[in-house]
Protein backbone atom coordinates (compact mmCIF):
# COMPACT_ATOMS: atom_id res chain seq x y z
CA UNK A 1 0.00 0.00 0.00
CA UNK A 2 1.15 3.53 -0.74
CA UNK A 3 0.43 6.55 1.38
CA UNK A 4 -1.57 9.16 -0.52
CA UNK A 5 -1.36 11.58 2.38
CA UNK A 6 1.45 11.83 4.89
CA UNK A 7 1.15 14.44 7.61
CA UNK A 8 3.70 14.89 10.38
CA UNK A 9 3.38 17.48 13.12
CA UNK A 10 1.08 19.79 11.14
CA UNK A 11 0.57 23.03 13.04
CA UNK A 12 -1.40 26.14 12.10
CA UNK A 13 -1.63 29.15 14.39
CA UNK A 14 -3.86 32.17 14.33
CA UNK A 15 -2.74 35.04 16.51
CA UNK A 16 -0.44 32.81 18.54
CA UNK A 17 -3.23 30.30 19.14
CA UNK A 18 -2.63 26.85 17.63
CA UNK A 19 -5.84 25.92 15.80
CA UNK A 20 -4.18 22.77 14.50
CA UNK A 21 -1.62 21.58 17.01
CA UNK A 22 0.95 19.10 15.75
CA UNK A 23 -1.24 16.46 14.17
CA UNK A 24 0.20 13.44 12.35
CA UNK A 25 -1.58 10.84 10.26
CA UNK A 26 -1.38 9.12 6.93
CA UNK A 27 -4.01 8.00 4.44
CA UNK A 28 -3.54 4.96 2.21
CA UNK A 29 -4.60 4.66 -1.39
CA UNK A 30 -8.29 3.78 -1.92
CA UNK A 31 -9.11 4.51 1.69
CA UNK A 32 -12.04 6.56 2.93
CA UNK A 33 -10.48 8.48 5.77
CA UNK A 34 -12.68 10.42 8.15
CA UNK A 35 -11.87 13.49 10.19
CA UNK A 36 -14.43 13.83 12.92
CA UNK A 37 -14.82 16.47 15.56
CA UNK A 38 -17.00 19.26 16.91
CA UNK A 39 -17.18 22.68 15.29
CA UNK A 40 -14.02 24.62 15.94
CA UNK A 41 -11.88 21.52 16.44
CA UNK A 42 -9.65 22.56 13.53
CA UNK A 43 -10.90 20.01 10.99
CA UNK A 44 -11.44 22.45 8.16
CA UNK A 45 -8.25 24.39 8.87
CA UNK A 46 -6.29 21.14 8.86
CA UNK A 47 -7.53 19.98 5.47
CA UNK A 48 -7.23 23.47 4.01
CA UNK A 49 -3.52 23.20 4.82
CA UNK A 50 -3.47 19.92 2.88
CA UNK A 51 -5.34 21.40 -0.09
CA UNK A 52 -2.96 24.34 -0.24
CA UNK A 53 -5.62 26.94 0.61
CA UNK A 54 -3.75 27.80 3.81
CA UNK A 55 -0.06 27.80 4.55
CA UNK A 56 0.94 25.64 7.50
CA UNK A 57 3.21 27.11 10.14
CA UNK A 58 4.98 23.88 11.01
CA UNK A 59 5.17 20.23 10.12
CA UNK A 60 5.56 18.16 7.00
CA UNK A 61 2.80 17.45 4.51
CA UNK A 62 3.01 15.24 1.41
CA UNK A 63 -0.07 14.79 -0.74
CA UNK A 64 0.38 12.37 -3.64
CA UNK A 65 4.08 12.89 -3.03
CA UNK A 66 3.80 16.68 -3.41
CA UNK A 67 4.14 19.47 -0.87
CA UNK A 68 1.04 21.71 -1.15
CA UNK A 69 3.12 24.68 -0.04
CA UNK A 70 5.63 24.54 -2.87
CA UNK A 71 4.00 22.34 -5.49
CA UNK A 72 0.44 23.59 -5.23
CA UNK A 73 -0.22 23.93 -8.93
CA UNK A 74 0.73 20.35 -9.79
CA UNK A 75 -1.16 19.09 -6.76
CA UNK A 76 -4.38 20.91 -7.64
CA UNK A 77 -4.48 19.16 -11.01
CA UNK A 78 -4.76 15.84 -9.20
CA UNK A 79 -7.13 16.53 -6.33
CA UNK A 80 -10.80 17.41 -6.10
CA UNK A 81 -12.23 19.53 -3.32
CA UNK A 82 -15.69 20.23 -2.00
CA UNK A 83 -15.52 23.21 0.32
CA UNK A 84 -17.88 24.10 3.08
CA UNK A 85 -20.11 27.17 2.63
CA UNK A 86 -19.26 28.08 -0.93
CA UNK A 87 -21.69 29.40 -3.49
CA UNK A 88 -21.36 29.81 -7.21
CA UNK A 89 -22.61 32.77 -9.23
CA UNK A 90 -26.42 32.78 -9.01
CA UNK A 91 -26.95 33.02 -12.75
CA UNK A 92 -24.41 30.36 -13.65
CA UNK A 93 -26.14 27.30 -15.10
CA UNK A 94 -25.34 23.80 -13.88
CA UNK A 95 -24.06 22.74 -17.30
CA UNK A 96 -21.89 25.85 -17.58
CA UNK A 97 -20.40 25.30 -14.13
CA UNK A 98 -19.39 21.72 -14.91
CA UNK A 99 -18.10 22.60 -18.37
CA UNK A 100 -16.12 25.51 -16.90
CA UNK A 101 -14.53 23.51 -14.10
CA UNK A 102 -13.81 20.62 -16.47
CA UNK A 103 -11.82 23.04 -18.65
CA UNK A 104 -9.44 23.71 -15.73
CA UNK A 105 -8.03 20.17 -15.67
CA UNK A 106 -5.67 18.37 -18.03
CA UNK A 107 -7.71 15.16 -18.09
CA UNK A 108 -11.28 15.95 -17.04
CA UNK A 109 -14.07 13.45 -16.46
CA UNK A 110 -17.12 13.43 -18.71
CA UNK A 111 -19.33 16.04 -17.04
CA UNK A 112 -22.48 14.72 -18.74
CA UNK A 113 -21.95 11.41 -17.02
CA UNK A 114 -21.42 13.20 -13.69
CA UNK A 115 -24.70 15.05 -14.22
CA UNK A 116 -26.48 11.73 -14.65
CA UNK A 117 -24.77 10.01 -11.77
CA UNK A 118 -25.46 12.82 -9.33
CA UNK A 119 -29.08 13.15 -10.38
CA UNK A 120 -28.71 16.58 -11.96
CA UNK A 121 -29.48 15.70 -15.57
CA UNK A 122 -32.83 17.45 -15.30
CA UNK A 123 -31.16 20.59 -13.94
CA UNK A 124 -28.47 21.02 -16.62
CA UNK A 125 -30.01 24.30 -17.75
CA UNK A 126 -31.00 25.54 -14.29
CA UNK A 127 -29.22 28.52 -12.75
CA UNK A 128 -27.28 27.86 -9.55
CA UNK A 129 -29.46 30.31 -7.63
CA UNK A 130 -32.59 28.32 -8.46
CA UNK A 131 -31.26 24.95 -7.22
CA UNK A 132 -32.45 23.41 -3.96
CA UNK A 133 -29.95 22.95 -1.14
CA UNK A 134 -29.56 19.27 -1.95
CA UNK A 135 -29.04 19.95 -5.65
CA UNK A 136 -26.37 22.54 -4.85
CA UNK A 137 -24.61 20.08 -2.60
CA UNK A 138 -24.66 17.38 -5.30
CA UNK A 139 -23.35 19.88 -7.83
CA UNK A 140 -20.42 20.68 -5.53
CA UNK A 141 -19.61 16.99 -5.21
CA UNK A 142 -19.79 16.63 -9.00
CA UNK A 143 -17.49 19.66 -9.36
CA UNK A 144 -15.03 18.04 -6.95
CA UNK A 145 -14.94 14.98 -9.22
CA UNK A 146 -14.95 16.69 -12.62
CA UNK A 147 -11.15 16.92 -12.80
CA UNK A 148 -10.77 13.14 -12.57
CA UNK A 149 -8.98 13.42 -9.23
CA UNK A 150 -6.90 10.73 -7.53
CA UNK A 151 -7.88 12.15 -4.16
CA UNK A 152 -10.96 14.08 -3.08
CA UNK A 153 -11.54 16.16 0.03
CA UNK A 154 -15.17 16.41 1.00
CA UNK A 155 -15.97 18.88 3.77
CA UNK A 156 -19.38 18.25 5.33
CA UNK A 157 -20.50 16.08 2.46
CA UNK A 158 -24.14 15.73 3.35
CA UNK A 159 -24.83 19.14 4.90
CA UNK A 160 -28.29 20.22 3.83
CA UNK A 161 -29.34 16.84 2.43
CA UNK A 162 -32.48 15.00 3.53
CA UNK A 163 -32.10 11.46 4.96
CA UNK A 164 -32.88 9.71 1.66
CA UNK A 165 -30.42 11.85 -0.24
CA UNK A 166 -27.76 11.30 2.44
CA UNK A 167 -27.97 7.53 2.03
CA UNK A 168 -27.88 7.85 -1.76
CA UNK A 169 -24.82 10.10 -1.43
CA UNK A 170 -23.08 7.56 0.79
CA UNK A 171 -23.66 4.87 -1.84
CA UNK A 172 -22.22 7.12 -4.52
CA UNK A 173 -19.15 7.91 -2.41
CA UNK A 174 -18.58 4.17 -1.95
CA UNK A 175 -18.69 3.87 -5.76
CA UNK A 176 -16.24 6.74 -6.10
CA UNK A 177 -13.80 4.89 -3.86
CA UNK A 178 -14.41 1.66 -5.76
CA UNK A 179 -13.34 3.49 -8.92
CA UNK A 180 -9.93 4.08 -7.35
CA UNK A 181 -10.28 7.49 -5.74
CA UNK A 182 -9.02 8.05 -2.23
CA UNK A 183 -11.49 10.03 -0.12
CA UNK A 184 -10.93 12.32 2.86
CA UNK A 185 -14.19 13.08 4.57
CA UNK A 186 -14.60 15.86 7.11
CA UNK A 187 -17.75 15.45 9.11
CA UNK A 188 -19.45 15.98 12.38
CA UNK A 189 -22.02 13.26 11.68
CA UNK A 190 -21.24 10.02 13.51
CA UNK A 191 -23.50 7.87 11.37
CA UNK A 192 -21.87 9.11 8.19
CA UNK A 193 -18.37 8.40 9.41
CA UNK A 194 -19.37 5.02 10.83
CA UNK A 195 -21.04 4.04 7.56
CA UNK A 196 -18.38 5.22 5.14
CA UNK A 197 -14.95 5.47 6.69
CA UNK A 198 -12.26 2.83 6.88
CA UNK A 199 -10.40 4.84 9.49
CA UNK A 200 -11.29 7.91 11.50
CA UNK A 201 -9.25 10.58 13.24
CA UNK A 202 -11.11 12.31 16.04
CA UNK A 203 -9.92 15.87 16.23
CA UNK A 204 -10.34 17.87 19.38
CA UNK A 205 -8.95 21.33 20.06
CA UNK A 206 -6.53 20.93 17.18
CA UNK A 207 -5.15 17.58 18.29
CA UNK A 208 -5.92 14.00 17.34
CA UNK A 209 -7.74 12.49 20.32
CA UNK A 210 -8.04 9.04 18.71
CA UNK A 211 -7.39 7.39 15.36
CA UNK A 212 -8.67 3.97 14.43
CA UNK A 213 -11.31 2.12 12.45
CA UNK A 214 -14.85 3.03 13.56
CA UNK A 215 -15.17 -0.43 15.14
CA UNK A 216 -11.77 -0.04 16.76
CA UNK A 217 -12.78 3.28 18.28
CA UNK A 218 -15.94 1.74 19.67
CA UNK A 219 -13.95 -1.18 21.09
CA UNK A 220 -11.25 0.95 22.63
CA UNK A 221 -13.91 3.08 24.27
CA UNK A 222 -14.91 -0.16 26.01
CA UNK A 223 -18.33 -0.65 27.47
CA UNK A 224 -21.06 -3.16 27.01
CA UNK A 225 -23.18 -4.51 24.24
CA UNK A 226 -26.74 -5.57 24.78
CA UNK A 227 -28.24 -8.76 23.39
CA UNK A 228 -32.00 -9.29 23.38
CA UNK A 229 -33.99 -12.35 22.46
CA UNK A 230 -37.12 -14.35 23.24
CA UNK A 231 -36.34 -18.02 24.11
CA UNK A 232 -38.78 -20.53 22.56
CA UNK A 233 -38.21 -22.95 25.46
CA UNK A 234 -37.65 -22.45 29.21
CA UNK A 235 -34.16 -21.20 29.90
CA UNK A 236 -31.98 -21.25 33.01
CA UNK A 237 -30.72 -17.70 33.10
CA UNK A 238 -27.93 -18.53 35.53
CA UNK A 239 -26.30 -20.74 32.92
CA UNK A 240 -25.78 -17.62 30.78
CA UNK A 241 -24.60 -15.39 33.62
CA UNK A 242 -21.48 -17.49 34.18
CA UNK A 243 -20.36 -17.30 30.52
CA UNK A 244 -17.18 -15.34 29.74
CA UNK A 245 -17.81 -11.66 29.04
CA UNK A 246 -21.38 -11.62 30.27
CA UNK A 247 -22.06 -8.86 32.76
CA UNK A 248 -25.75 -9.20 33.52
CA UNK A 249 -28.76 -11.27 32.59
CA UNK A 250 -32.27 -9.98 33.19
CA UNK A 251 -35.61 -11.13 31.95
CA UNK A 252 -38.64 -9.03 31.30
CA UNK A 253 -41.68 -11.14 30.57
CA UNK A 254 -40.76 -13.44 27.69
CA UNK A 255 -37.75 -11.34 26.76
CA UNK A 256 -34.21 -11.89 28.01
CA UNK A 257 -31.62 -9.10 28.08
CA UNK A 258 -27.95 -10.01 28.28
CA UNK A 259 -25.26 -7.35 28.52
CA UNK A 260 -21.59 -8.03 28.13
CA UNK A 261 -18.26 -7.09 26.65
CA UNK A 262 -15.96 -8.46 23.96
CA UNK A 263 -17.12 -11.65 22.27
CA UNK A 264 -19.83 -12.52 24.80
CA UNK A 265 -22.51 -12.78 22.10
CA UNK A 266 -20.81 -15.78 20.48
CA UNK A 267 -20.56 -17.47 23.87
CA UNK A 268 -24.25 -16.87 24.52
CA UNK A 269 -25.40 -18.19 21.12
CA UNK A 270 -23.11 -21.25 21.50
CA UNK A 271 -24.59 -21.97 24.92
CA UNK A 272 -28.14 -21.62 23.58
CA UNK A 273 -27.32 -23.99 20.74
CA UNK A 274 -25.78 -26.52 23.15
CA UNK A 275 -28.96 -26.45 25.20
CA UNK A 276 -31.01 -26.64 22.00
CA UNK A 277 -32.98 -23.52 22.88
CA UNK A 278 -34.28 -21.74 19.82
CA UNK A 279 -34.70 -18.00 20.12
CA UNK A 280 -36.87 -15.43 18.35
CA UNK A 281 -36.43 -11.68 17.81
CA UNK A 282 -32.68 -11.80 18.38
CA UNK A 283 -31.13 -8.36 18.42
CA UNK A 284 -27.67 -7.17 19.30
CA UNK A 285 -27.27 -3.51 20.04
CA UNK A 286 -23.71 -2.37 19.86
CA UNK A 287 -22.35 0.77 21.31
CA UNK A 288 -22.39 3.33 18.60
CA UNK A 289 -19.55 5.58 17.56
CA UNK A 290 -21.65 8.26 19.19
CA UNK A 291 -21.19 6.90 22.67
CA UNK A 292 -17.61 5.92 21.92
CA UNK A 293 -16.95 9.51 20.96
CA UNK A 294 -18.25 10.74 24.29
CA UNK A 295 -16.17 8.12 26.12
CA UNK A 296 -13.00 9.00 24.20
CA UNK A 297 -13.23 12.77 24.35
CA UNK A 298 -15.20 13.20 27.53
CA UNK A 299 -17.82 15.35 25.87
CA UNK A 300 -20.54 15.13 23.33
CA UNK A 301 -20.22 16.51 19.84
CA UNK A 302 -22.45 19.50 20.33
CA UNK A 303 -20.67 21.12 23.23
CA UNK B 1 -10.41 26.45 -24.72
CA UNK B 2 -8.18 26.99 -21.72
CA UNK B 3 -9.29 28.10 -18.26
CA UNK B 4 -8.86 31.81 -18.92
CA UNK B 5 -10.83 32.05 -22.15
CA UNK B 6 -13.53 29.74 -20.78
CA UNK B 7 -13.78 31.93 -17.67
CA UNK B 8 -13.93 35.08 -19.81
CA UNK B 9 -16.76 33.63 -21.92
CA UNK B 10 -18.71 32.55 -18.84
CA UNK B 11 -18.19 35.88 -17.07
CA UNK B 12 -19.28 37.75 -20.20
CA UNK B 13 -22.46 35.66 -20.32
CA UNK B 14 -23.11 36.29 -16.63
CA UNK B 15 -22.59 40.01 -17.20
CA UNK B 16 -25.15 39.96 -20.01
CA UNK B 17 -27.63 38.20 -17.71
CA UNK B 18 -27.58 41.08 -15.18
CA UNK B 19 -30.31 43.35 -16.51
CA UNK B 20 -29.71 46.12 -13.96
CA UNK B 21 -26.00 46.24 -14.79
CA UNK B 22 -26.76 46.39 -18.51
CA UNK B 23 -29.09 49.34 -18.01
CA UNK B 24 -26.49 51.10 -15.88
CA UNK B 25 -23.59 50.51 -18.24
CA UNK B 26 -25.29 50.88 -21.64
CA UNK B 27 -28.69 52.47 -21.07
CA UNK B 28 -27.96 55.37 -18.72
CA UNK B 29 -25.14 57.04 -20.67
CA UNK B 30 -27.17 56.89 -23.88
CA UNK B 31 -30.30 58.20 -22.14
CA UNK B 32 -28.30 61.03 -20.57
CA UNK B 33 -26.74 62.03 -23.88
CA UNK B 34 -30.11 61.91 -25.66
CA UNK B 35 -31.88 63.82 -22.88
CA UNK B 36 -29.42 66.72 -22.81
CA UNK B 37 -28.95 66.71 -26.56
CA UNK B 38 -32.62 67.50 -27.08
CA UNK B 39 -32.34 70.79 -25.16
CA UNK B 40 -32.81 73.50 -27.82
CA UNK B 41 -29.58 75.16 -28.85
CA UNK B 42 -27.43 72.62 -27.00
CA UNK B 43 -25.91 71.42 -30.27
CA UNK B 44 -24.15 74.77 -30.71
CA UNK B 45 -20.77 75.74 -29.25
CA UNK B 46 -21.29 76.76 -25.62
CA UNK B 47 -19.48 79.76 -24.18
CA UNK B 48 -19.46 78.26 -20.70
CA UNK B 49 -17.89 75.09 -22.02
CA UNK B 50 -14.79 76.57 -23.65
CA UNK B 51 -16.74 76.75 -26.91
CA UNK B 52 -17.29 72.99 -27.03
CA UNK B 53 -20.57 71.80 -28.55
CA UNK B 54 -23.04 71.10 -25.75
CA UNK B 55 -23.78 67.70 -27.22
CA UNK B 56 -20.10 66.88 -27.54
CA UNK B 57 -19.53 67.92 -23.94
CA UNK B 58 -22.39 65.78 -22.70
CA UNK B 59 -21.10 62.85 -24.73
CA UNK B 60 -17.75 63.20 -22.94
CA UNK B 61 -19.63 63.28 -19.63
CA UNK B 62 -21.39 60.07 -20.75
CA UNK B 63 -17.98 58.48 -21.30
CA UNK B 64 -16.87 59.56 -17.82
CA UNK B 65 -20.03 58.09 -16.30
CA UNK B 66 -19.38 54.76 -18.03
CA UNK B 67 -15.85 54.63 -16.61
CA UNK B 68 -16.94 55.63 -13.11
CA UNK B 69 -19.92 53.28 -12.99
CA UNK B 70 -17.94 50.24 -14.10
CA UNK B 71 -14.73 51.01 -12.26
CA UNK B 72 -15.93 52.45 -8.97
CA UNK B 73 -19.12 50.46 -8.42
CA UNK B 74 -19.11 47.45 -10.77
CA UNK B 75 -15.60 46.20 -10.01
CA UNK B 76 -15.90 46.31 -6.19
CA UNK B 77 -19.44 44.92 -6.14
CA UNK B 78 -18.78 41.86 -8.27
CA UNK B 79 -15.44 41.02 -6.67
CA UNK B 80 -16.84 41.61 -3.18
CA UNK B 81 -19.68 39.27 -4.03
CA UNK B 82 -17.33 36.61 -5.39
CA UNK B 83 -15.27 36.80 -2.22
CA UNK B 84 -18.34 36.68 0.01
CA UNK B 85 -19.81 33.68 -1.82
CA UNK B 86 -16.51 31.80 -1.82
CA UNK B 87 -16.24 31.77 -5.63
CA UNK B 88 -12.64 32.96 -5.33
CA UNK B 89 -11.89 30.39 -2.62
CA UNK B 90 -13.35 27.60 -4.71
CA UNK B 91 -11.14 28.54 -7.65
CA UNK B 92 -8.19 28.52 -5.26
CA UNK B 93 -8.39 24.72 -5.06
CA UNK B 94 -8.41 24.25 -8.84
CA UNK B 95 -5.38 24.46 -11.14
CA UNK B 96 -6.78 27.84 -12.25
CA UNK B 97 -5.95 30.52 -9.71
CA UNK B 98 -8.55 33.07 -8.55
CA UNK B 99 -6.32 35.69 -10.19
CA UNK B 100 -7.38 34.24 -13.54
CA UNK B 101 -11.01 35.01 -12.73
CA UNK B 102 -10.07 38.52 -11.68
CA UNK B 103 -8.23 39.13 -14.95
CA UNK B 104 -11.05 37.60 -17.00
CA UNK B 105 -13.56 39.87 -15.24
CA UNK B 106 -11.44 42.99 -15.73
CA UNK B 107 -11.18 42.12 -19.41
CA UNK B 108 -14.94 41.64 -19.75
CA UNK B 109 -15.68 44.93 -17.99
CA UNK B 110 -13.06 46.80 -20.00
CA UNK B 111 -14.68 45.44 -23.15
CA UNK B 112 -18.09 46.57 -21.85
CA UNK B 113 -16.67 50.06 -21.19
CA UNK B 114 -15.24 50.28 -24.71
CA UNK B 115 -18.52 49.10 -26.20
CA UNK B 116 -20.54 51.60 -24.18
CA UNK B 117 -18.19 54.45 -25.16
CA UNK B 118 -18.58 53.42 -28.82
CA UNK B 119 -22.35 53.49 -28.38
CA UNK B 120 -22.21 57.03 -26.98
CA UNK B 121 -20.09 58.17 -29.93
CA UNK B 122 -22.51 56.53 -32.38
CA UNK B 123 -25.63 57.91 -30.69
CA UNK B 124 -24.48 61.54 -30.61
CA UNK B 125 -23.30 61.24 -34.18
CA UNK B 126 -26.57 59.82 -35.46
CA UNK B 127 -28.91 61.92 -33.31
CA UNK B 128 -27.07 65.26 -33.19
CA UNK B 129 -24.44 65.05 -35.95
CA UNK B 130 -21.63 65.37 -33.41
CA UNK B 131 -18.40 64.49 -35.21
CA UNK B 132 -16.42 61.52 -33.93
CA UNK B 133 -13.45 62.47 -31.70
CA UNK B 134 -11.18 64.64 -33.78
CA UNK B 135 -8.01 63.18 -32.25
CA UNK B 136 -8.87 59.46 -32.22
CA UNK B 137 -5.41 58.40 -31.04
CA UNK B 138 -5.47 60.70 -28.02
CA UNK B 139 -9.10 59.83 -27.42
CA UNK B 140 -8.35 56.10 -27.31
CA UNK B 141 -5.37 56.70 -25.02
CA UNK B 142 -7.55 58.84 -22.74
CA UNK B 143 -10.22 56.13 -22.55
CA UNK B 144 -7.68 53.35 -21.99
CA UNK B 145 -5.94 55.27 -19.21
CA UNK B 146 -9.34 56.21 -17.78
CA UNK B 147 -10.34 52.56 -17.64
CA UNK B 148 -6.99 51.58 -16.10
CA UNK B 149 -7.06 54.28 -13.42
CA UNK B 150 -10.73 53.94 -12.40
CA UNK B 151 -10.63 50.13 -12.42
CA UNK B 152 -7.49 50.29 -10.28
CA UNK B 153 -9.21 52.57 -7.76
CA UNK B 154 -12.22 50.26 -7.76
CA UNK B 155 -9.87 47.34 -7.14
CA UNK B 156 -8.67 48.92 -3.90
CA UNK B 157 -12.23 48.83 -2.60
CA UNK B 158 -12.62 45.34 -4.06
CA UNK B 159 -9.42 44.05 -2.54
CA UNK B 160 -10.48 44.32 1.08
CA UNK B 161 -14.28 44.50 1.26
CA UNK B 162 -15.47 41.22 2.83
CA UNK B 163 -18.98 41.33 1.35
CA UNK B 164 -20.77 42.59 -1.73
CA UNK B 165 -22.65 45.05 0.45
CA UNK B 166 -19.55 46.60 2.00
CA UNK B 167 -17.88 46.69 -1.41
CA UNK B 168 -20.88 48.53 -2.85
CA UNK B 169 -20.79 50.97 0.07
CA UNK B 170 -17.14 51.82 -0.50
CA UNK B 171 -17.82 51.99 -4.23
CA UNK B 172 -20.58 54.58 -3.87
CA UNK B 173 -18.44 56.56 -1.42
CA UNK B 174 -15.84 56.82 -4.16
CA UNK B 175 -18.36 57.34 -6.93
CA UNK B 176 -20.17 60.51 -5.87
CA UNK B 177 -17.20 62.69 -4.79
CA UNK B 178 -15.34 61.62 -7.91
CA UNK B 179 -18.26 62.54 -10.13
CA UNK B 180 -18.62 65.86 -8.34
CA UNK B 181 -14.94 66.83 -8.44
CA UNK B 182 -14.49 65.63 -12.00
CA UNK B 183 -17.08 68.06 -13.28
CA UNK B 184 -19.78 65.60 -14.20
CA UNK B 185 -22.53 67.38 -12.25
CA UNK B 186 -21.47 70.83 -13.42
CA UNK B 187 -18.61 71.65 -15.77
CA UNK B 188 -15.16 72.44 -14.41
CA UNK B 189 -15.43 75.83 -16.16
CA UNK B 190 -17.86 76.84 -13.40
CA UNK B 191 -15.67 75.63 -10.54
CA UNK B 192 -13.43 77.76 -8.39
CA UNK B 193 -9.74 77.53 -9.22
CA UNK B 194 -9.01 75.44 -6.11
CA UNK B 195 -11.79 72.98 -6.81
CA UNK B 196 -10.72 72.68 -10.40
CA UNK B 197 -7.17 71.94 -9.24
CA UNK B 198 -8.42 69.21 -6.89
CA UNK B 199 -10.64 67.82 -9.63
CA UNK B 200 -7.71 67.63 -12.03
CA UNK B 201 -5.91 65.32 -9.63
CA UNK B 202 -8.76 62.81 -9.50
CA UNK B 203 -8.65 60.02 -12.07
CA UNK B 204 -12.13 60.83 -13.33
CA UNK B 205 -11.36 64.56 -13.57
CA UNK B 206 -8.27 63.92 -15.70
CA UNK B 207 -10.19 61.42 -17.79
CA UNK B 208 -12.99 63.89 -18.51
CA UNK B 209 -10.55 66.64 -19.47
CA UNK B 210 -8.56 64.33 -21.73
CA UNK B 211 -11.71 62.97 -23.39
CA UNK B 212 -13.15 66.47 -23.95
CA UNK B 213 -9.87 67.80 -25.36
CA UNK B 214 -9.26 64.93 -27.73
CA UNK B 215 -12.86 65.11 -28.91
CA UNK B 216 -12.36 68.77 -29.82
CA UNK B 217 -9.13 67.95 -31.62
CA UNK B 218 -6.74 69.20 -28.94
CA UNK B 219 -3.94 67.02 -27.67
CA UNK B 220 -4.73 66.47 -23.96
CA UNK B 221 -2.33 68.11 -21.54
CA UNK B 222 0.32 65.53 -20.53
CA UNK B 223 -0.46 66.00 -16.84
CA UNK B 224 -3.96 64.57 -17.35
CA UNK B 225 -2.51 61.43 -18.90
CA UNK B 226 0.23 61.33 -16.28
CA UNK B 227 -2.25 61.65 -13.41
CA UNK B 228 -4.35 58.77 -14.77
CA UNK B 229 -1.26 56.61 -15.31
CA UNK B 230 -0.09 57.39 -11.77
CA UNK B 231 -3.47 56.42 -10.29
CA UNK B 232 -3.47 53.19 -12.28
CA UNK B 233 0.02 52.34 -11.10
CA UNK B 234 -0.32 53.33 -7.45
CA UNK B 235 -3.85 52.03 -6.91
CA UNK B 236 -3.09 48.87 -8.87
CA UNK B 237 0.00 48.15 -6.77
CA UNK B 238 -1.79 48.92 -3.50
CA UNK B 239 -4.74 46.68 -4.33
CA UNK B 240 -2.40 43.85 -5.33
CA UNK B 241 -0.80 44.16 -1.90
CA UNK B 242 -4.11 44.34 -0.02
CA UNK B 243 -5.98 41.77 -2.03
CA UNK B 244 -7.62 38.96 -0.05
CA UNK B 245 -9.04 35.94 -1.81
CA UNK B 246 -10.89 34.91 1.29
CA UNK B 247 -13.21 36.63 3.75
CA UNK B 248 -11.10 35.79 6.80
Amino acid sequence: MTAVIEVTGLTKRYGGQAVVDGISFHVEKDEIFGILGPNGAGKTTAIECLEGLRKRDQGEVRILGLDPKTDGHRLRQRIGVQLQETQLQDKLKVREALELYASFYPDPADWRELLERWGLAGQAGTSFGKLSGGQKQRLFIALALVGHPELVFLDELTAGLDPGARRATWDLISQVRASGVTVVLVSHFMDEVEELCDRVAILERGRIAALDTPAGLVDSAGGEYRMRFRPMAPLDEQSLASLPGVVSVTSRGAQVDVTGTGDFASAVTAELARRQVLVADLRIEGRSLDSAYVALTGRSMDT
Amino acid sequence: MNGFSRLAVVEARLFLREKAALIGVFGLPVALVLGFGLIPGFSDPQKGLSDQLGTEYIAAVGVAIVLATLGLTGVPMVIGQYRERGVLRRLGVTPVRPLTLLLADLMVWAAAAVLSVAMVIAVVRIAFHVPAPAEPGWFILAVVLGIASLFAVGLIAASVAPTARSAAGIGWLLFFPNMFLAGVYFPSEEMSATMRQIGNFTPLGSALHAVRDSWMGIAPRPEYLGIMAAWALVAGTLSAGFFRWDKA
